[in-house]
C-alpha cells in the first residue's frame, strides 16, 4: 500500500491509503482517521473515512494547507495495524431480489448501461461467470459483508464481500449514473455493495430492494428513534433473500413499528479473518442466528 | 408573526450557512448556495449573516405577510413587487403587514435569496434550517415551500433604514463566459496531459443537470485517461475508482465525458474519478449560472486559492462596513 496524498481545492486534504480495496486499507484509513480525530487539530471541521482513503475538509483561515499536510503526513507514519480488531455487530438485512421497483428503474435508464439488452443482475451474473440468476444472488447473499464506509447520500453503507478474493463479486458502475433509483435499493459497483438510504442519483447497478429503512429524518422507525442514521463503518451485514410476500409483511411490520431487526454483538479480528475466512464466516452467522 | 405561501416559485428552499458535522454520513453541509448573497440580504434587514432566509431558482414565490417586516431580495436579478409595484434588489425594504410580495421574471443568474427581519424560524435539523430535500432534513417537511405553507419567523432585532442598498461593486454576480478556478489534485493523474491541457482550454457549457447537488458541464471532447489495470474494487471503466470521499467543489467525469461540480447538497462520496476542485472563493458563481452559460475552468495552485479566499473574505467585509 503506498499513500497517496493531495489537495481537493483549498478545503479539503485527501488521503488515498491504496488504489485496491481491502481490508487492510480499511483498517488502515480507520486507525488514521481516528488519530486525527483525538489530535483534534486546530481547523480541522470535518474528518470523512472511506473504504480505502479518508478526506480531512479544514478552515484554511485557520490551518495552513501545508501545516495540516504535514501534520496528516506525521500520524500516517505513525499508524499502525495492531489495532484491527473491532467490537461490532452483525445485522441481517432482508432482500427481495428481482423486484418490480428497481427492474422499472433500470429500464427507464437501460441507454446508460453497458448492456441495454439484459438487465442489471443478468448481466452482473454473465460477467461474474455465473450460469443463472439464481446462483449469483446465492453468492451475493451467501457470505456475510463488511461495512467499509457511510456515505454518498444520508447513511448510505457501502459493503466489502467478506470472502477470498477470486470469489468476490465485481461489476461497473453505470456509464452514466441515474437521476433516480429507489429508495432502499440494494446496488452494485466495483466491488461493493450498498443500500440507498433515500431516493435519488446513483451509478451503482440494480439488485433488488429491502424493506428495511436505514435512514430516517423523523426518527419514527422503532431501530431509529437514538439516531437517523443506521449503519456505521465496521458493521456486518448478512443479506436474506426474501419474496414479495415475506416483502411486504416486513413493510407493514416496519409500518406498525414493530418490526426489530436482528442485531448481535460481535468481536472481529483482522487476522483471526486472514487467517480463516470461512471459519470466520461460520462463527458469525452461528452468533447472528443463535437465540 | 408568520408569512403565508400563497404561490411556490420554484424550488424555493429555506437555507442558511449548513449544517457541517454530517458529511462523514453522507449528509452534506447544505446551505446557500450563493453564500455571499445570503450574508448580503440578511444584513440588509438586521439578522445575523448565517440567518434562515428563502433561495428560489429562476421564480420566486408569492408571499403574503401578515405583520409589519423588512426584505431584500439578492443574487440572481429577480425584482421583487410589493402589491404589483416592482421594488429594487439588493436593498432594504419595508414590507406592511397584509401586503403580497410576487416577482418579475428572472433578469440575470439564477439563484435569488429572500430574507426577512427576523429571519426564518422553522425548526433546525442537525443544527441547521437549511432544507436538504434528498435527505428531508430542514426547511418546511424537509422539501421546497408549496402553497399553503406558513413560514415563521422569528423575532426581529435590526433596525436598518427603509432603501439602504449595497453598491454595485459590493454585489457579485458572474461574467460571460463565466470562469470557475479551479485546483488541480485528486485524481488528476488519471489524464493524460493533452486531455488535462483540453480540460482548460476549452469552452464548456452548463448543462440542464444541474442542482444544489451538482452541475452538469457539456461541449468539451471527451477525456483520454493514462492506461492501466483498474484498480481491484473500482470498477472496469477508466472514469472508476475504488469509491471514496467527494471533496465540495470536486469534478468529477464520469465515463469520461461530462464534468459534474459538486456542490452544496454533495454526494460525499462515490466511485468517479475526480481531477481537482473549484477553489472555496468561486463556489458561489456556480450557483448563478443558468444552463447553457459558456464557461471556462482556469487552473490555478494553492496560492492564488488562498489569495482569492482572502479577496473574498475583504469583500463580505466591506458589505458588512457599507449595511451596518
Amino acid at each position: 500500500m503506498t499513500t497517496r496524498f493531495t489537495f481537493g481545492g483549498d478545503e479539503h486534504i485527501f488521503v488515498e491509503i491504496s488504489e485496491e480495496m481491502s481490508l487492510e486499507a480499511f483498517f488502515k484509513s480507520l486507525s488514521i482517521t481516528n488519530a486525527v480525530r483525538d489530535t483534534e487539530i486546530k481547523g480541522v471541521t470535518e474528518i470523512c473515512p472511506a473504504n480505502a482513503s479518508f478526506q480531512i475538509k479544514f478552515n484554511p483561515d485557520l490551518i495552513h494547507p501545508d501545516d495540516l499536510l504535514t501534520e496528516l503526513k506525521r500520524i500516517e507514519q505513525n499508524a499502525d495495524l495492531s489495532d484491527a480488531v473491532l467490537n461490532t455487530r452483525i445485522i441481517e438485512i432482508p432482500v427481495f431480489y428481482q423486484d418490480p421497483w428497481t427492474n422499472e428503474t433500470l429500464m427507464r435508464f437501460r441507454e446508460r448501461h453497458q448492456d441495454p439488452t439484459v438487465t442489471d443482475l443478468e448481466y452482473s451474473a454473465r460477467i461474474n461467470g455465473y450460469d443463472t440468476v439464481e446462483s449469483f444472488i446465492a453468492a451475493h447473499a451467501g457470505s456475510p459483508w463488511f461495512v467499509s464506509m457511510v456515505g454518498f447520500v444520508s447513511g448510505l453503507p457501502f459493503l466489502y464481500q467478506m470472502v477470498e478474493r477470486e470469489k468476490q463479486i465485481q461489476v461497473p458502475k453505470y456509464l452514466s449514473p441515474r437521476t433516480d433509483t429507489p429508495k432502499l435499493t440494494v446496488g452494485y459497483g466495483g466491488c461493493f455493495s450498498c443500500i440507498y438510504s433515500v431516493r435519488g442519483a446513483g451509478g451503482y447497478q440494480m439488485f433488488g430492494i429491502t424493506p428495511m429503512p436505514i435512514f430516517d429524518p423523523e426518527q419514527k422507525t422503532s431501530y431509529l428513534k437514538d439516531f437517523m442514521v443506521f449503519f456505521k463503518p465496521g458493521d456486518i451485514v448478512k443479506w436474506k433473500p426474501i419474496n414479495r410476500e415475506e416483502y411486504d409483511q416486513a413493510l407493514a411490520e416496519v409500518d406498525a413499528g414493530t418490526f426489530e431487526p436482528r442485531i448481535r454483538e460481535v468481536v472481529f479480528s483482522l487476522d483471526d479473518f486472514n487467517k480463516d475466512i470461512e471459519g470466520t464466516n461460520t462463527k458469525l452467522e452461528e452468533i447472528l442466528y443463535a437465540n | 408573526m408568520p408569512i403565508n405561501v400563497k404561490t411556490a416559485g420554484l424550488s424555493v428552499t429555506i437555507q442558511d450557512l449548513g449544517r457541517p458535522g454530517y458529511y462523514h454520513l453522507g449528509i452534506p453541509m447544505g446551505g446557500a448556495m450563493d453564500r455571499l448573497a445570503l450574508r448580503a440580504a440578511n444584513l440588509l434587514v438586521g439578522n445575523d449573516e448565517g440567518a434562515a432566509a428563502l433561495e428560489a431558482v429562476f421564480i420566486g414565490p408569492e408571499l403574503e405577510f401578515t405583520e409589519d417586516a423588512l426584505i431584500a431580495v439578492t443574487g440572481g436579478e429577480l425584482p421583487p413587487k410589493l402589491d404589483g409595484e416592482t421594488m429594487e434588489t439588493w436593498t432594504t425594504i419595508k414590507v406592511k403587514s397584509g401586503q403580497i410580495l410576487t416577482f418579475d421574471y428572472l433578469r440575470s443568474g439564477a439563484r435569488a435569496y429572500i430574507a426577512v427581519s427576523g429571519g426564518i424560524d422553522t425548526a433546525p435539523a442537525l443544527g441547521s434550517r437549511s432544507t436538504y430535500a434528498i435527505g428531508a432534513l430542514g426547511g418546511v417537511e424537509g422539501r421546497a415551500i408549496a402553497p399553503g405553507d406558513v413560514l415563521p419567523i422569528g423575532a426581529s432585532r435590526g433596525s436598518i433604514a427603509e432603501g439602504t442598498t449595497l453598491p454595485k461593486e459590493l454585489r457579485r454576480t458572474p461574467g460571460n463566459p463565466v470562469e470557475l478556478r479551479v485546483l488541480p489534485g485528486l485524481y488528476w493523474h488519471r489524464l493524460t496531459d493533452a486531455a488535462g491541457e483540453r480540460f482548460f482550454s476549452e469552452t464548456w457549457k452548463v448543462a440542464s443537470e444541474a442542482d444544489r447537488m451538482g452541475y452538469r458541464f457539456q461541449g468539451g471532447t471527451p477525456i483520454e485517461f493514462v492506461e492501466r489495470k483498474q484498480p481491484f474494487g473500482a470498477g472496469s471503466d477508466p472514469s472508476n475508482i475504488t469509491d471514496s470521499c467527494y471533496p465540495y467543489g470536486s469534478i468529477q467525469i464520469p465515463g469520461g465525458t461530462e464534468p459534474i461540480i459538486l456542490h452544496r447538497d454533495a454526494v460525499s462520496g462515490g466511485g468517479f474519478f475526480t481531477i481537482g476542485a473549484v477553489i472555496s472563493a468561486d463556489m458561489d458563481l456556480i450557483g448563478q449560472l443558468q444552463p447553457h452559460t459558456p464557461t471556462k475552468f482556469v487552473k490555478v495552485n494553492m496560492h492564488t486559492a488562498l489569495a482569492a479566499r482572502r479577496e473574498r473574505s475583504a469583500l463580505i467585509e466591506g458589505i458588512r462596513d457599507v449595511i451596518t
